[in-house]
């Protein structure tokens, strides 16, 4: 039997696309010949020193399909510009050919039919034989991680991260970031970072009383008798956008005044490259580009966005990589006297069924998930339906989530988190526990039913809403709008707070939704501790075998205008 | 949920609230505190001061500011949303050896603080930050 490799090599180079120019780097060597690891690999070195990024893994150890968004909406001046760009702009804006593979990998049209054809993606033994390529190229190559790594899979949940935590190590991880991490709790994370063989930077972290710097802001490292500082940036809203009990000691916040004088600093020891490795957003690293003076490079972080080339701001360029093992980024850098002269950029697309698996990875993943073997591969239902999180509003994950909540607390309206992580699957596959957790685990995913008004649930939806299309992207936290079952709203994306959301509607009875009436909610990750209920993933799993396969209709309760 | 949830929202909830009260009055609070500091003098806005606030506050109970202001003899505090928008007055001495200060300043809602300073020569100086009181909740 043909395998996937051959597959995909076979009818790749039968089905040739000779786009037009300007294709992107790889995806011309890729749909014109075929898809293999070396093209993957493909490098034309440049100068001295290479950089390799990784970000927003989620925990996802094994390869994963992850559908990126539809719907991504920028405002402000980050309107229309990456990664504010999606489907079939995206793939005009940057040459891609529709149904290549560079098209699968970055966009969301025809996810289903692509997944098919071109697997699944990531799998960090996969990335294992990636880094270890380009180290074999560039033996001085800096590896950096962008946080969200400890966070995301039943398997971290079960061991507190130190499955990711071992393959990090393995992987030979050189600086990291973080957000998630923090809720393993401050005691879990400073167990961690006391054993970590490499700093876990934070310049915008510190002691919540004192409000001193708590964790080392900056690493200087020499790669080829060249001086690189590596500043870390932690995710600025932590205590804000996850339960700050649970790390009552640190405070955040994005500091751009610390991030200059830490520049200042390391540029005042004659470093000759100054690296920002951020886990504040995208549009946050972007204003904070064009005003923090004497920054490289920003490798970007949180937001998940995979951008196929660097957006310049300034004389900074920004590194999207994306997120949940999907890509890793190689930047290779001309630095000479004290300068960067020169950039060369790849984001290489992580196709786990032509990338040869790492065997020493293979071991360290399948190692932490022998214990668990039982409950990860639990089938508890199939799916009919595409499910994926990931866009602005609803994805069908959400809907599926809600439903369950709606159901099993026999509630009114069901609220859902708009987090960015959380794999997708396609029609046809059998849904298992794993993959419950990978949508839903965390360290507080109690799912508590409540009562609220319907002024309190316009409260949330306004707020919400504002951390998202707030102009200024200081005040932007970087996730998706809150995701609703039971009840239908319209937003105008580009008005102020207060005067985004109306027409909220009952959909059970097609009601209006009265400020003064109380509502029967339900939910889950509240920041607030002490909630109390089941565990998200347990009552999607009990709804799950209930129905036995999910056929989810369209979702057209939130109406979107302001674009 | 049921109660902490609600505690938390307090806060934003006061702030929908103060929002539907006319604005030229809230606004006259604010400007009315920074009149009576200036003594009617106009105060510009400049790099003569400096305030350093976060953009969200992880506690409006408790926000962190700080002020800067080379050779000013007197810096004001202003939360202009809050129902008292005096905060403090810092006073510099001949002899002081720089001229800032930090404190930590308790906000009602979201809104704009500003930093009056009063410079040697009898000028004034002001910069603004919008600190948001948020209920937060779904970080990516």
């Amino acid at each position: 039997m043909i395998s996937r490799r051959e597959f995909l090599q076979a009818s790749l180079a039968a089905s040739t696309i000779l786009g037009a120019s300007g294709l992107s780097r790889w995806s011309r060597a890729m749909a014109q010949q075929s898809l293999t690891q070396d093209q993957l690999l493909q490098f034309e070195p440049l100068g001295n020193v290479t950089l390799i990024h990784i970000t927003d893994i989620h925990a996802q150890a094994m390869p994963i399909y992850f559908r990126e968004p539809e719907i991504n909406l920028g405002v402000g001046e980050a309107k229309g510009r990456p990664p504010h760009v999606t489907g079939a702009d995206f793939l005009k804006m940057f040459n891609i050919e529709p149904n290549t593979p560079d098209a699968y990998a970055l966009t969301y049209e025809n996810f289903t039919d692509l997944a098919k054809s071109y697997g699944k993606m990531g799998g960090m033994d996969r990335v294992a034989t990636i880094v270890k390529a380009i180290k074999a190229e560039r033996p001085d190559a800096l590896l950096l991680d962008g946080g969200d790594t400890w966070h995301g899979s039943m398997v971290a949940l079960k061991t507190k991260g130190q499955n990711m935590v071992d393959v990090m190590n393995t992987l030979g991880v050189e600086a990291m970031t973080s957000h998630w991490e923090w809720t393993y709790g401050q005691d879990r994370v400073n167990e961690i970072v006391d054993g970590l063989p490499f700093p876990f930077l934070g310049a915008n972290i510190f002691d919540a009383e004192w409000d001193e710097p708590a964790y080392e802001p900056y690493k200087i490292f020499e790669r080829n008798g060249t001086q690189i500082a590596v500043i870390g940036q932690a995710f600025p809203y932590m205590p804000i956008a996850n339960p700050g009990w649970m790390f009552p000691d640190y405070s955040f916040g994005i500091r751009e005044e610390r991030m200059q004088a830490m520049v200042d600093e390391v540029r005042a020891k004659g470093v000759d490259l100054v690296v920002c490795l951020s886990h504040n957003g995208f549009d946050v690293d972007h204003k904070m580009a064009s005003r923090v003076k004497g920054i490289d490079v920003i490798l970007t972080g949180h937001t998940h966005d995979a951008i196929p080339e660097p957006v310049l701001v300034g004389e900074t360029i920004l590194i999207a990589s994306g997120s949940n093992g999907k890509f890793v980024s190689r930047v290779d850098l001309d630095v000479r006297d004290g300068k960067m002269m020169g950039f060369r950029h790849k984001l290489i697309p992580i196709f786990s069924d032509v990338i040869e698996p790492d065997k020493e990875m293979t071991d360290v993943i399948m190692g932490h998930r022998e214990p668990y073997k039982a409950e990860l591969e639990e089938v508890v239902g199939e799916t009919n339906s595409l499910l994926y999180r990931r866009g602005n509003f609803n994805g069908t994950w959400d809907d599926l989530i809600c439903e369950a909540m709606l159901s099993e607390q026999d509630a009114e309206i069901a609220m859902s988190p708009g987090v960015r992580w959380g794999p997708s699957l396609i029609p046809g596959q059998k849904i298992t526990m794993e993959d419950v957790l990978n949508a839903t685990s965390m360290t507080y995913g109690e799912n508590y039913r409540t009562e609220m008004t319907g002024e309190l649930i316009k409260t949330i939806l306004e707020d919400v809403a504002d951390n998202i299309f707030n102009t200024d992207p200081y005040y932007q936290q970087g996730g998706d709008m809150v995701r609703v079952g039971g009840m239908g709203y319209h937003i105008d994306v580009s008005k102020p707070i207060g005067e985004r959301i109306s027409n909220m509607t009952l959909l059970k009875d097609g009601s209006d939704i009265d400020p003064a009436r109380n509502y029967v909610v339900t939910g889950w990750a509240s920041v607030n501790e002490g909630t109390e209920g089941p565990q998200i993933w347990d009552v999607i799993a009990d709804h799950l075998r209930k129905i036995k396969t999910v056929d989810l209709k369209p979702n057209d309760s939130v109406v979107v205008t302001g674009v | 949920m049921t109660m902490t949830r609600r505690d938390a929202l307090a806060l934003a909830m006061g702030g929908v609230a103060a929002s539907m009260l006319p604005l030229p009055a809230l606004a006259d609070a604010g400007a009315d505190a920074i009149a009576k500091f200036t003594g009617g003098a106009d105060a510009a806005m400049g790099d003569g001061v400096t305030l350093t606030a976060p953009e969200i506050a992880e506690n409006g109970n408790t926000v962190p500011i700080s002020v800067d202001a080379p050779g000013a003899t007197e810096i004001a505090v202003f939360a202009t949303g809050n129902p008292t928008p005096d905060v403090v007055t810092f006073k510099f001495g001949p002899l002081a050896g720089s001229q800032m200060a930090s404190t930590r300043i308790r906000l009602s809602k979201t809104q704009d603080v500003i930093a009056v300073a009063k410079m040697a020569d009898g000028s004034f100086v002001q910069a603004k930050s919008t600190v948001k009181v948020t209920i937060g909740g779904c970080g990516g």
